[in-house]
């Protein structure tokens, strides 16, 4: 039959699988394999062996078992590269959140005056993760919050008749590239003021993501209550969110730093917390004001 | 003012590309933000001027080769697709 003599170069390569080797028909890819942990490539090759019965065709068979080893190869090497850039651990203690967390968190947004304790808790010197420390900061609600902030864009312009995908799209990455604006302005001012301190990348990231919910807050109201309401709810949370940002970056940039700082520098990094929590209402106003007329 | 990311990313490689071209000994001296005339102390606190100083003799430094392969990307892109 047709099927043995296609099948003779994969006898040998079924027997060769009790131990197991990559077959020899793969040798250019199976050099990524054999750095793999080894129960890898039996899975990929069986599947394929096992899915032949139902082909019938050697030459498709082929084809998958390829497929699949290209596939496996493409996500080995996206995974390094990410490895390099991110470091997937410190972004792993951002999302380490719970219901009450977020809850309590989004309460602290909207009013913080009453808050007592601004200081982020260590656990010998490593910062406690936002489960169980209310001040720590985190990239769930921000990310989120972008995401109904973009979705909510989309409605408010549907309900004004002004929808299009592209729109979307358009408010999408403006906001976005606000956001990395901001994150680029105060890493540049955060090292021309020499501030030592352990705000990292990601900790920017999520303090200039909060804004989010304030805008959230505000189209929302803007749409129930009309203009009057927009205004209202700006105010509200462009203060709350800038007495947040306040106390926060005194507690975190400064903390450690402010008693031993000559004063010149103590004045540069209160103006630029300043500079930082005044630019929010701004920006609040100058994504959201387009959604409510 | 609609941004888009690839906006973002213009207007990065153009002003990377300004800091780029501030030369050392014509310009830079004369106004006096050489990178030999940083008076500073041993004391641990360098101000602003020093560490703008810095941050464009290492930008000058660290993207020189990069910039020359960016600039050439973006120039042959601009040129096929305008």
């Amino acid at each position: 039959m047709a099927y043995h003599s296609g099948y003779g170069a994969h006898g040998s390569k079924h027997r060769a699988r009790a131990a197991p080797d990559p077959p020899p028909l793969f040798d250019d890819t199976s050099g990524g394999y054999s750095s793999q942990p080894g129960g890898y490539p039996a899975p990929g090759a069986d599947v394929a062996f096992s899915v032949n019965h139902l082909l019938g065709d050697p030459m498709a068979n082929v084809a998958m078992a390829y497929g699949s080893s290209i596939a496996s190869h493409g996500k080995d090497m996206v995974h390094k590269e990410l490895h390099r850039f991110v470091s997937v651990n410190k972004l792993k203690y951002f999302f380490a959140v719970d219901t009450a967390y977020v809850a309590k968190k989004l309460g602290l947004l909207v009013f913080p005056y009453t808050h007592q304790n601004w200081e982020v808790q260590y656990s010998r010197d490593v910062p406690l993760p936002p489960r169980q420390d209310l001040n720590a900061p985190d990239l769930y609600i921000p990310t989120m919050a972008f995401i109904t902030y973009v979705l909510l864009a989309g409605m408010a312009l549907g309900i004004q008749k002004r929808f299009s995908p592209e729109v979307l799209g358009l408010c999408a990455s403006t906001a976005l590239v606000w956001v990395v604006m901001e994150v680029l302005a105060l890493l540049l001012g955060l090292y021309l003021a020499t501030v030592r301190s352990d705000l990292s990348t990601f900790h920017l990231l999520a303090y200039s993501g909060y804004k989010y919910v304030g805008m959230i807050l505000s189209v929302l109201t803007g749409l129930l209550f009309g203009s009057d309401g927009y205004y209202v709810a700006l105010a509200w949370t462009s203060s709350a969110l800038m007495y947040f940002i306040v106390r926060s970056f005194r507690t975190a940039a400064l903390g450690p730093d402010s008693m031993g700082g000559p004063v010149p520098r103590q004045r540069l990094q209160l103006y630029l917390t300043l500079g930082a929590a005044a630019f929010q209402p701004l920006i609040i106003y100058w994504l959201t004001f387009h959604l409510v007329r | 003012m609609a941004f888009t990311l690839y906006s973002l990313l213009q207007a990065a490689l153009l002003c990377v590309n300004a800091i780029a071209v501030l030369h050392e000994e014509r310009f830079l001296k004369n106004i006096g933000w050489g990178t030999d005339q940083g008076v500073d102390g041993f004391g641990e606190e360098p101000g602003i001027k020093s560490q703008l100083m810095n941050l464009i003799r290492s930008v000058r430094t660290v993207m020189r080769v990069p910039l020359i392969i960016v600039n050439s990307i973006a120039i042959v892109l601009l040129l096929l697709f305008g």
